[in-house]
C-alpha cells in the first residue's frame, strides 16, 4: 500500500457548537425517512431535523452565533441506537469534522473512526468547562489534538479519551481501513479455511 | 480459573482471528455477511470506486425489508425512493452473485428473523449486518455485530472487518418468570437495571435458569436489543434446544447434523472461564414492563409509576425531565391506564410466530376498542405462512386487528406505516426514541407483544395478566 493515499489526521480545530443533553440517540440525528437514498448525498440537509423544527430556530445548529462551527460539543452516550452511518454522515456533510463528549456510542464511534472524524471524550467536570466556555464566546477557536489527546479552547488545556488504537489510526491515516484488511492479502482464506462453515469461493 | 476455560466470545473470536492489525485492532473474519437495502447501496457504490470484488458472495445474503410496504407489495411500490432502493439492491445482487432474498423467493423478511429461520445462523458464527439489531443472531452462539456503511464496505471487499476485542459480561437471570412475563420484560429488566450505555465495550453473555427454559424466539428477543443497553452484541451459549431448533432448516448441515451439533455443544463458555464482570438479576421479580419514556432504559413495571426528576439518580435528572416533557406524563402517575391510539405487533425483536401466537391468546378475549389502530406485520414471509395454517390472522382480523405483509413496518416507519401527529402508541419493536416511529412528535410505549394486544382491546395500557385470568 502506498502512503500517499493515507490522509492523516493529527488535529482537527474549528468553532464549536454545543448540543446538550445524554442519550442523543441516532433516530434524533437524521429521522429514518431522510434515509430513502441510495447515496449519502443530501443526508447533510436533515441533521437533526426534527429537533430544529421543534426548537423552531433555536437549535444550536440553527443558532447564528454557531454558524460555521465544525467541532460539535456533546454530553453523554451520543450517537446512541441505530447503527445507520447515516448519522455521522450526516453531520460531517453539514460542516463538523470532529467531536468531543462526556462518552460516545459504540457504533457511532466505529462510524466515525471509519470516516476520520475524531471522538474525543472529557471529564464530566472538564467537559462543562468547554461547554460553558463555547456557549459564552462561540467565537473562539476549540482544537482536538489527537497526536497529544489534548482538546483545548480558551478555558483551557485538557485531558482527552481517544482509544490507542483509534488515535494510532487516526495519526496513520489507516483510519479508511478497507486498503489496510485487503493488505491481509491471502491470510483472509487460510483463516476461512480453519472455519467448519465456509468453503472458499470458486 | 483455568488457563484454558474460555468464553464462548474468546473461542469464536480466536478462531476468527486474521491478524492483529498495527492499531491494535483485531482484523476479524466475517463468516456470514447479512446485507439489506437501506445500508448497502453507498457501501456497493464505494468498491465499485475502489475497483474491488466482493470477496465471499457466497457468504453474503441479502433481503428486503427496511422500506417495504405492507399493504400492496405489488411492484413497481407506489413510493419511488423505496422502489429505487429496491432496485439497486436487486442490481446489486445480480452483479456480484449475492443470493437475494426478495418477496419472490418465499423467504424475504426482516433480516434478522430470515437469517435464523433458514439456518443461515448457526452456532460459533461471526455475523455483521449494517443494522444494530444484528446481535438477535447471538441468540444462538454466534458473535453478532450491527455496523455501518463503511464497515459493509470492508465486508464487501474483504470479508472482514478492524474491530477491537470486547470486554465480556455475564448476565445470569435466576429463578423462573412469572406467567405473563415474557423475554421482552426479562431485557427491558436488564437494561433498566445496567442503562442504555451500560453494555459500552461488552459483549453480554445472557445465561442462567431462565434462559436455559427459554425457546430460541425468546432468546432472540433477548439478544436482540443488547445495543439498546450499549452492548454491541449479546450471546446466549448454545444448548440441545439450539439444536432442536436447527435441525432440518434449508441452511443448517444436512448429512453430518449430528456431528456438527456435537461440535457446537463445545463452543459453550467453559466452566470457570474468565467474565470481565458478572450481574446476577432475579428472574422471578421481573414483572411485565412498558417503557414510559424516550429511551429503553426508561421503562417500569406495569404496576408502577411514572418517576419524577427527583427520584432519579443526578446525572438522569435531565433526561427524565426531557422525557416526561416529550411524553406529556405527569410524575407520579400511574403508567397503566394511559391512553393509546396506535397498536403495533411485529418487528425484528418481536415480529416471530410465538410472538403473534401470545398476542392471538389475547386478541380472542376481545376486541379492538373503538378509535385505535391496530397492526399485525408478521417478520417474515415464513412466519405469515405460519400464522396462516394456524389461522391466526382470522383472528386477528375478527378482533379488529389489520394483518399486514412482512416488514419492519412500523418499527422506524420508513415505508407508509407511521404514527401521525402526538398519537401514542403500544409498540411490540425495539426503540421509543423521539420520532421514531414516523412522526416527529409521536409517542411509543415499548411492551410484549401480549401487552400490545391487551392495550389494543383496553385502548389504555393494562395488565395483561388480568386479561388471561379473566378469561
Amino acid at each position: 500500500m502506498s502512503n500517499d493515499t493515507l490522509i492523516k489526521i493529527d488535529r482537527v480545530e474549528g468553532r464549536g457548537c454545543v448540543v446538550r443533553g445524554d442519550d442523543v440517540d441516532t433516530d434524533r440525528i437524521i429521522p429514518a425517512r431522510f434515509m430513502k437514498e441510495v447515496t449519502f448525498d443530501t443526508m447533510g440537509e436533515h441533521a437533526f431535523e426534527d429537533a430544529r423544527l421543534a426548537a423552531k430556530g433555536e437549535h444550536p445548529l440553527d443558532q447564528e452565533r454557531f454558524h460555521g462551527s465544525s467541532i460539535l460539543i456533546v454530553g453523554q452516550n451520543f450517537g446512541c441506537g441505530s447503527s445507520r452511518e447515516h448519522a455521522p454522515q450526516s453531520l460531517m456533510r453539514f460542516g463538523f469534522n470532529g467531536f468531543i463528549g462526556g462518552s460516545f456510542a459504540e457504533i457511532f464511534f466505529g462510524n466515525c473512526t471509519a470516516l476520520g472524524l475524531p471522538c474525543a471524550t472529557l471529564s464530566d467536570a472538564d467537559l462543562a468547562s468547554v461547554m460553558d466556555s463555547v456557549e459564552l464566546d462561540p467565537t473562539q477557536s476549540i482544537e482536538i489534538d489527537v497526536q497529544a489527546s489534548k482538546v483545548r479552547c480558551r478555558a483551557g488545556e485538557f485531558e482527552a479519551g481517544i482509544p490507542a488504537g483509534t488515535r494510532k489510526m487516526l495519526l496513520e491515516g489507516s483510519w479508511d481501513a478497507t486498503r489496510v484488511l485487503l493488505d491481509a492479502g491471502d491470510l483472509i482464506e487460510q483463516t476461512a479455511a480453519g472455519l467448519p462453515y465456509v468453503e472458499l469461493p470458486a | 480459573m483455568s488457563d484454558q476455560a474460555k468464553s464462548l466470545f474468546q473461542k469464536v473470536w480466536d478462531a476468527h482471528t486474521v491478524r492483529e492489525l498495527p492499531s491494535g485492532q483485531t482484523q476479524l473474519f466475517i463468516g456470514t455477511h447479512l446485507i439489506h437495502e437501506v445500508t448497502s447501496p453507498q457501501a456497493f457504490a464505494m468498491i465499485r470506486d475502489l475497483g474491488v470484488p466482493v470477496r465471499f458472495p457466497n457468504r453474503t445474503f441479502a433481503t428486503v425489508d427496511h422500506i417495504i410496504p405492507t399493504d400492496d407489495q405489488s411492484r413497481p411500490f407506489s413510493d419511488e425512493l423505496a422502489e429505487a432502493m429496491m432496485t439497486e439492491l436487486e442490481r446489486n445482487c445480480r452483479d456480484h452473485g449475492i443470493q437475494f432474498f426478495g418477496p419472490e423467493s418465499g423467504a424475504q423478511g426482516i433480516v434478522h428473523v430470515i437469517g435464523p429461520e433458514l439456518g443461515l445462523t448457526q452456532p460459533g458464527m461471526t455475523i455483521a449486518c449494517g443494522d444494530s439489531h444484528t446481535a438477535t443472531h447471538g441468540a444462538f452462539g454466534a458473535i453478532a455485530f450491527g455496523i455501518g456503511t463503511s464497515q459493509v464496505r470492508d465486508l464487501l471487499a474483504s470479508q472482514s472487518m478492524a474491530i477491537a476485542p470486547l470486554k465480556v459480561r455475564r448476565i445470569e437471570v435466576t429463578g423462573e418468570l412469572q406467567d405473563g412475563v415474557f423475554a421482552k420484560d426479562v431485557i427491558l429488566a436488564i437494561i433498566r437495571e445496567l442503562g442504555v450505555n451500560g453494555g459500552v465495550g461488552y459483549a453480554y453473555e445472557y445465561g442462567g435458569p431462565v434462559f436455559d427454559a427459554m425457546t430460541m424466539e425468546e432468546r432472540m428477543t433477548v439478544c436482540n436489543m443488547s445495543i439498546e443497553g450499549g452492548a454491541r452484541c449479546g450471546y446466549v451459549n448454545p444448548d440441545q434446544t439450539t439444536v432442536d431448533y436447527l435441525r432440518g432448516r434449508k441452511f443448517a448441515p444436512a448429512a453430518d447434523f449430528d456431528a456438527k451439533a456435537a461440535e457446537w455443544l463445545t463452543l459453550a463458555s467453559d466452566h470457570g472461564c474468565h467474565y470481565d464482570d458478572v450481574v446476577t438479576i432475579d428472574g422471578s421479580k421481573i414483572q411485565p414492563s412498558v417503557t414510559w419514556g424516550i429511551h429503553p432504559g426508561h421503562n417500569l413495571g406495569v404496576a408502577e409509576a411514572i418517576p419524577g426528576p427527583n427520584e432519579v439518580a443526578d446525572d438522569d435528572r435531565a433526561g427524565v425531565e426531557e422525557a416526561l416533557e416529550y411524553m406529556d406524563f405527569a410524575a407520579g402517575a400511574s403508567i397503566a391506564g394511559i391512553p393509546i391510539d396506535v397498536a403495533f405487533i411485529g418487528s425484528c425483536t418481536n415480529g416471530r410466530i410465538s410472538d403473534l401466537r401470545e398476542a392471538a391468546k389475547v386478541a380472542k378475549t376481545g376486541r379492538v376498542k373503538d378509535g385505535v389502530r391496530a397492526l399485525v406485520v408478521p417478520g417474515s414471509m415464513a412466519v405469515q405462512k405460519q400464522a396462516e395454517e394456524e389461522g391466526l390472522p382470522e383472528v386477528f382480523t375478527a378482533a379488529g386487528f389489520q394483518w399486514r405483509e412482512p416488514g419492519c413496518s412500523m418499527c422506524l416507519a420508513m415505508n407508509p406505516d407511521k404514527l401521525q401527529g402526538r398519537e401514542v402508541c403500544a409498540s411490540s419493536s425495539n426503540r421509543n426514541f423521539k420520532g421514531r416511529q414516523g412522526s416527529p412528535s409521536g409517542r411509543t410505549l415499548l411492551m410484549s407483544p401480549a401487552m400490545v394486544a391487551a392495550a389494543a382491546i383496553a385502548g389504555a395500557v393494562v395488565d395483561v395478566r388480568g386479561v388471561s385470568n379473566e378469561n
